[in-house]
């Protein structure tokens, strides 16, 4: 995908919208131009704020689900027992949309910040956790014999086979599930706090009917998506080489 | 250099691969092992590489019992066990990345020799090998020979006195082969190295082993050895002892129940 490409389609879609509002002529409409100005104008005040907030939330989740849900992907590819014995919970739990546990862990953790992180970690690790475990069940039992017979033991094979194996299911993960984590932690942001880009949006339009300031968080909280999305994309190319050169 | 002596081994209990098994290799010397599939041959080249431990009996090497994998033991596969995510001098330098990693303790490296500079090491064998120009790309780039090239690189650079293989060149075209089987062939003779190549080709255990092991079907308890001393000398892919040769194994595997 070329920037340029992307900045092309960008500027289309603001142009359309541009269009709509000035044929519309409707408040709740804005043009583009005035939702950018705003953002411009806001977003080194309140609104950076919030977006700081959410940026937090999000990538402590991020952090954390890889922290857990790597080394016991690991674990259960490696191991065909641990995976018999996990895999029908995994298999029962991966398709909840964990959305609905929003009430829910909001009643055990309170409203706070923990409440928030702990849904999207929920959302992140079964997407990590099951392709680490797929892509380590993968490796080939030819490879780990090669490697041991170079004198590798336990903790090598860890640092020269398993680990690097994993990375590229860990940003796969993290492409595919961004998007939710990021609707996820909008909704989360509705709930009884007041700091947040879903906070911001939901104040701007509903309560304070500021309708270009709350585009502008719209535009925030999808730059917040897109620009993981590109973190994401980028550490990929960057850590993972062999898979780039080979699609080249 | 090898005793193995009243080798059994079974995955389970009850059905045992090989059984009261003895076997002895002197060093320098070129064996190969020929048997149908499902014989247990690829089992043996585990046993040896101390990849698998025995259920009862032993194998020592250097007068040593065998519990692990032995620093000064080559292994290449069919398959080669390239790392996909490394380049092919990642990949060549894979054993000296490993024993820097534990440093020389003996158990994962030998004990006493400075682990130093890899390229130094390694870089020589990618240009005699033919790899250095190719040494920056990854495994999914290159030709099945340069793969297999690339694990003799990485086997050799840390300077082997013994080298299975298993199956090394089946996945290759013929020429390519030819062209790998020679060049085993003239380390063989330069580093006086013990090999020993597990094959299901008639062909390729009479070019590679002066004595032939064969096995049958389970539990072995003792394979045939043939003979093949002229093997290796130049001209002997179309001389008569070679044809020979082939015929005594064709026969001794036919034989096998």
């Amino acid at each position: 995908m070329k920037a340029q490409h992307v900045l092309l389609s960008a500027i289309v879609l603001m142009v359309i919208w541009q269009a709509l509002a000035v044929l519309l002529q409707q408040p709740i409409l804005p043009p583009a131009t005035t939702v950018i100005l705003t953002f411009l104008r806001e977003i080194s005040g309140d609104l950076g704020w919030h977006f700081l907030t959410s940026l937090w939330r999000v990538t402590a989740s991020t952090v954390l689900a890889i922290l857990l849900a790597v080394p016991l992907g690991l674990g259960l590819g490696q191991s065909e027992r641990l995976n018999r014995i996990f895999s029908p919970v995994i298999y029962l739990l991966y398709p909840i949309p964990k959305v609905v546990f929003v009430p829910i862990v909001l009643l055990f953790l309170g409203v706070g910040d923990v409440s928030k992180i702990v849904i999207i970690l929920l959302i992140l690790f079964l997407q990590i956790l099951v392709l680490v475990r797929d892509q380590a069940a993968l490796i080939r039992p030819e490879l780990l014999l090669s490697v041991r017979s170079l004198g590798a033991g336990r903790r090598a094979l860890f640092r020269f086979v398993y680990l690097p194996a994993s990375l590229p299911a860990i940003f796969t993960a993290l492409r595919q599930s961004i998007g939710t984590a990021v609707a996820v932690l909008y909704i989360t942001e509705l709930f009884a706090t007041q700091r947040g880009l879903g906070y911001y949006i939901y104040l701007q339009g509903s309560t304070l009917l500021n309708y270009p300031q709350m585009y502008a968080g719209v535009i925030a909280m999808s730059l917040l998506g897109f620009g993981l999305y590109i973190v994401a994309d980028w550490l990929n190319h960057r850590l993972c080489p062999w898979i780039t050169d080979q699609v080249a | 250099m090898i005793k193995v002596r009243d080798l059994t081994f079974a995955y389970e209990p009850g059905l045992p691969v090989f059984q009261h098994f003895d076997w002895t290799v002197d060093q320098g010397q070129a064996w190969a092992i020929l048997g149908p599939s499902g014989c247990g041959k690829t089992t043996f080249l585990y046993l040896l590489a101390g990849l698998l431990t025995p259920t009862a009996g032993s194998v020592r090497i250097d007068d040593e019992p065998l519990e692990r994998p032995r620093p000064r033991t080559g292994l290449i596969l069919q398959d080669f066990g390239l790392l996909p995510w490394g380049t092919v001098e990642e990949n060549a330098s894979l054993g000296w990345t490993i024993r820097s990693f534990y440093g020389p303790d003996e158990r994962h490296a030998p004990a006493g020799e400075p682990i130093g500079d890899s390229a130094s090491r390694v870089h020589p064998w990618l240009q005699r090998l033919g790899l250095y120009s190719l040494r920056h790309h990854y495994p999914s780039q290159l030709s099945g020979g340069q793969r297999q090239r690339t694990a003799i690189a990485r086997t050799l650079s840390l300077e082997p006195d013994l080298l299975l293989m298993d199956e090394p060149f089946a996945a290759l075209d013929a020429p390519t082969r030819e062209s790998l089987q020679d060049t085993i062939l003239d380390l063989r003779d330069e580093r006086l190295l013990t090999t020993i190549v597990v094959t299901h080709t008639i062909e390729e255990a009479a070019i590679l082993g002066k004595h032939i092991l064969v096995l049958g079907t389970p539990p072995n308890e003792g394979g045939r050895v043939i003979h093949n001393e002229t093997s290796g000398t130049p001209g002997f892919r179309g001389s008569p002892a070679y044809h020979a040769t082939c015929d005594t194994l064709r026969q001794s595997l036919e034989r096998k129940p």
